[in-house]
C-alpha cells in the first residue's frame, strides 16, 4: 500500500507539489488527471525518488516503510516501478542485457524472451536501450523492463502518449497484465497512472481517479466520472474547486 | 635466430639524419636511459612459459592453449622465442621472424622493408632502422581466407630495456586474415620502451582485421609507428584497445588508401588510468577513387590520466569520403582529454569529410533512469561506461569480440 502524506516538493527551488495526500491500497489502480504543469510527473518522480525532486516536507510510506528519503534504487528494489514518459537512451547497452539485470536485481522469474515476443520487441533485444526507438517502441521497451521487474506499485506516466492506435491495444493489454500481478483472484499490484487521453481507461479497472491542480489534489472519485467531466468541461470547473482549497 | 642487420645504405643514411629528431607528438624520450635487450632461447610450447608470463599475455589477448588460433608468434624482449602455424593452415599463410624473411626473400627488402614507414620520420624510427630488430613477417597467400585469427605477442620480460620490433604483414590478392596483437610486460618490468615499426600491405580485394591489445607497465613508454598501404577493393580494419596504465603511449598510424574502393577503419577503446599519458590518433589518406574511411574512438579518463585523441582525414581524390567520431568521458577533475579532429581536402572538392567529437560527463539522467530500475549509482555508472566502451565498434567476429569484451569487463571491475 502507498500512502502519500501532505507532500511538498520543490524542483529547482520552485515549489511544485503543495501538500498532496493520497492513499492507494493494495491491488488498486488510481488515475491521475490534471492540466499540463499541475505536478503529475513531479508526484510520480517523487514517489520514485529521483534526486531532482526535493521533498521539503511530508511523507511517503510504502508497505509500511517510510521511503521519503530512500535512494531511488532502494525503492525499485522494494517493488516500485516506473514507466518513464521520455526515457534516455543507454548507448552500447542491449535491451536484453538491461532486462536480465533488472530481473536479477528483483530475483523475478520473468521470461525476457516471451515478454519480448508479446511486446513485438524480439528484434529490439539486441539493440541499444531506447536508441533510435520510435514512440511506440519506447513505451514497449519500458513495459518490457517493468515486466522483468515485476513491481508491486506501478507508476505509469502517460503510457499512451505518442503511440498509434494499433499499438494502444497491445500496450493496454500488457498494462492490464502488469497490474494483475501474479495472483489471479486477489490483485496485489497497485497502479498510479497519468493520462491525458483516457484511452488507457478502456484496458484497466480503475478504482479511483484524482485531479491535480497547481500542486494540490482538488478532487477524487470515480475515474470514469472524472474523465467524463474533463472531456466535457476541461479543467475549468476544477479551477473552482482549487479556489475552495485555498 | 639472431638478428643480423639487414638494411640498405640509403635507408641507413636517412635514419642517421633523424637520430635526434623529436616526434611531432608526445613527450620526448631519452633513449640512452634504456639498454638494448639480449637474445633468448626458443621455447617449444607457450604453456612452457612461466605461469606469471602466461597470465600476463592472456590479458593482452593471447591464448596460451592456442585454441581457436591459426598461428602464434611470441617475441620476448628482443628475441623471437616461439612461432607456430597450425598444421591445417600450411599453404594458406606463413609466419616468419622478420630476419628470416629478409634472408629468404630478396623482395622483402626490395618492396616492403622500410618502404611504407619512413626511417627518418623521427628518432624512434631512426633508432629502429639503425639497430637490429626482430618482429613478425606474416604473408597470407593469394585467395586464402584464414578463418581463425593469428595471435602475435610482443612481451617485455627484463626491466629497462628497449624492445625494437619491426613487423611486416602482406595480404596477397583476395586474402583475408585477422591478427590479434598483444603487447605486454612481465610483472617484474617497471619501465622500458617499446618501439614498433609496422608495415602492412593489402593487395587487391584483401581484408585485414588487426586488433592490438596493450597491457603495459605503469612506467613504460610505447612508440609504435605504422603505415598500411591499401590497394583496390581491399579493407583494413585496425583496432586498438588500451586497458592498463602506462607511462606514455604515442601513436599516429597512417592508412594510405591507394586503390579504388579501398576502405580503412580505425577504432580505439582507451582507458586512461593513473598517470597515463596517451596520445593516440589515426591518419587516413584517401587517394583512390571511391575510397572511404572511418575513425572511431572512445576514451574514459580517470585519475590523473591525459588522453590526446587525434585524427586526420585527408582527401586527395574527388570521389572519396570519411568520417571521424571521437567521444570521451572525463571521470576525474585531475584528468585531461584533448580531442583534435582534423579534416583536409586537398584538390578534392567533391570529397565528403566529416567529424563529430564530444567530451562530457555521464548524463545524470541516464544514471537516474537505471537507478529507477534498481541499479545502485555505482552499478549504473559501471553499466553506462561499459556500454560507452562498446566492443561492437571494433567490427570483430563474434568469438574475438567476446574475448575482447571479457578483457574490458576485467578492466571495468578493477578500475571503475
Amino acid at each position: 500500500m502507498l500512502e502519500v502524506i501532505d507532500l511538498h516538493v520543490e524542483v529547482g527551488s520552485k515549489e511544485i507539489l503543495k501538500g498532496v495526500s493520497l492513499t492507494i491500497p493494495d491491488g488498486e489502480t488510481h488515475i491521475l488527471f490534471g492540466p499540463n504543469g499541475s505536478g503529475k510527473t513531479t508526484l510520480m518522480m517523487s514517489i520514485m525518488g529521483l534526486p531532482k525532486y526535493k521533498i521539503t516536507s511530508g511523507k511517503i510510506i510504502f508497505n509500511g516503510v517510510d521511503i521519503t528519503y530512500m535512494p531511488t534504487h532502494e525503492r525499485a528494489k522494494l517493488g516500485i516501478g516506473m514507466m518513464f514518459q521520455k526515457p534516455p537512451a543507454i548507448r552500447g547497452v542491449e535491451l536484453q542485457k538491461l532486462s536480465e539485470i533488472i530481473k536479477s536485481i528483483r530475483n523475478t522469474d520473468a521470461d525476457v524472451q516471451e515478454y519480448a515476443r508479446i511486446l513485438n520487441l524480439e528484434d529490439h533485444l539486441s539493440r541499444e536501450v531506447n536508441y533510435g526507438f520510435s514512440g511506440g517502441e519506447i513505451k514497449r521497451s519500458e513495459l518490457l523492463q517493468l515486466l522483468c521487474q515485476k513491481p508491486s506499485l506501478v507508476l505509469l506516466d502517460e503510457p499512451e502518449s505518442g503511440v498509434d492506435l494499433d499499438n494502444i491495444t497491445l500496450l493496454g493489454n500488457v498494462i492490464k497484465k502488469l497490474l494483475k500481478g501474479e495472483k489471479i483472484k486477489k490483485r496485489h499490484t497497485s497502479g498510479l497512472i497519468v493520462t491525458h487521453t483516457g484511452y488507457i481507461l478502456e484496458y484497466v479497472n480503475a478504482d479511483k481517479g484524482h485531479i491535480l491542480m497547481d500542486g494540490k489534489l482538488v478532487c477524487s472519485g470515480s475515474a470514469e466520472d472524472l474523465f467524463e467531466e474533463i472531456r466535457q468541461n476541461g479543467f475549468g470547473r476544477c479551477e473552482n474547486c482549487l479556489q475552495d482549497t485555498i | 635466430m639472431s638478428s643480423r642487420h639487414y638494411i640498405d645504405e640509403k635507408i641507413l643514411e636517412l635514419a642517421k639524419s633523424a637520430l635526434d629528431k623529436k616526434a611531432a607528438y608526445g613527450q620526448d624520450i631519452d633513449l640512452s636511459a634504456f639498454e638494448e635487450a639480449e637474445e633468448k632461447d626458443q621455447i617449444s610450447e607457450l604453456s612452457k612459459l612461466p605461469e606469471e608470463i602466461q597470465k600476463t599475455i592472456l590479458n593482452a589477448g593471447i591464448e596460451v592453449s592456442e585454441e581457436g588460433r591459426s598461428g602464434s608468434f611470441l617475441q620476448l624482449d628482443h628475441s623471437v622465442v616461439y612461432r607456430r602455424l597450425q598444421q591445417r593452415h600450411h599453404g594458406q599463410l606463413e609466419i616468419l621472424d622478420i630476419n628470416e624473411a629478409l634472408e629468404k626473400y630478396p623482395e622483402v627488402r626490395e618492396k616492403y622493408f622500410w618502404k611504407a614507414v619512413k626511417p627518418d620520420r623521427d628518432k624512434y624510427t631512426a633508432f629502429s632502422a639503425t639497430h637490429p630488430a626482430h618482429g613478425y613477417f606474416i604473408r597470407v597467400f593469394k585467395g586464402q581466407k584464414v578463418e581463425k585469427p593469428i595471435q602475435a605477442c610482443l612481451l617485455l620480460q627484463e626491466n629497462a630495456r628497449i624492445q625494437n620490433v619491426h613487423n611486416i604483414v602482406i595480404l596477397e590478392e583476395g586474402a583475408e586474415v585477422q591478427i590479434i596483437n598483444g603487447c605486454a610486460t612481465a610483472p617484474k618490468v617497471k619501465e622500458g620502451l617499446h618501439i614498433g615499426i609496422s608495415e602492412f600491405y593489402l593487395e587487391k580485394g584483401s581484408k585485414l582485421t588487426f586488433t592490438m591489445v596493450h597491457n603495459w607497465a605503469e612506467d613504460f613508454y610505447v612508440r609504435p609507428r605504422g603505415v598500411t598501404i591499401v590497394e583496390d577493393d581491399a579493407v583494413f580494419i585496425s583496432n586498438y584497445v588500451l586497458l592498463k596504465p602506462v607511462k606514455s603511449v604515442q601513436s599516429f598510424p597512417i592508412a594510405i588508401l591507394k586503390g579504388k574502393n579501398s576502405v580503412a577503419s580505425f577504432n580505439s577503446l582507451l582507458y586512461g588510468l593513473k598517470d597515463s599519458e596517451i596520445d593516440m590518433g589515426s591518419h587516413i589518406i584517401l587517394e583512390g577513387e571511391n575510397s572511404s574511411g572511418q575513425a572511431i574512438s572512445r576514451a574514459i579518463v580517470k585519475d590523473s590520466a591525459k588522453i590526446y585523441s587525434r585524427g586526420i582525414l585527408e582527401a586527395r581524390q574527388n570521389l572519396s569520403k570519411a568520417h571521424l567520431d571521437c567521444r570521451g568521458i572525463l571521470l576525474s577533475s585531475s584528468g585531461m582529454m584533448y580531442a583534435v579532429p582534423e579534416l583536409l581536402s586537398d584538390g578534392a572538392p567533391q570529397s565528403h569529410l566529416s567529424h563529430e567529437a564530444a567530451i562530457g560527463p555521464i548524463a545524470e539522467e541516464e544514471i537516474e533512469y537505471l537507478m529507477a530500475r534498481g541499479l545502485s549509482k555505482d552499478e549504473a555508472i559501471s553499466l553506462i561506461t561499459q556500454g560507452f566502451m562498446d566492443v561492437k565498434i571494433l567490427g570483430l567476429p563474434k568469438q574475438l569480440e567476446n574475448y575482447i569484451q571479457e578483457l574490458i569487463l576485467q578492466t571495468q571491475e578493477e578500475n571503475m
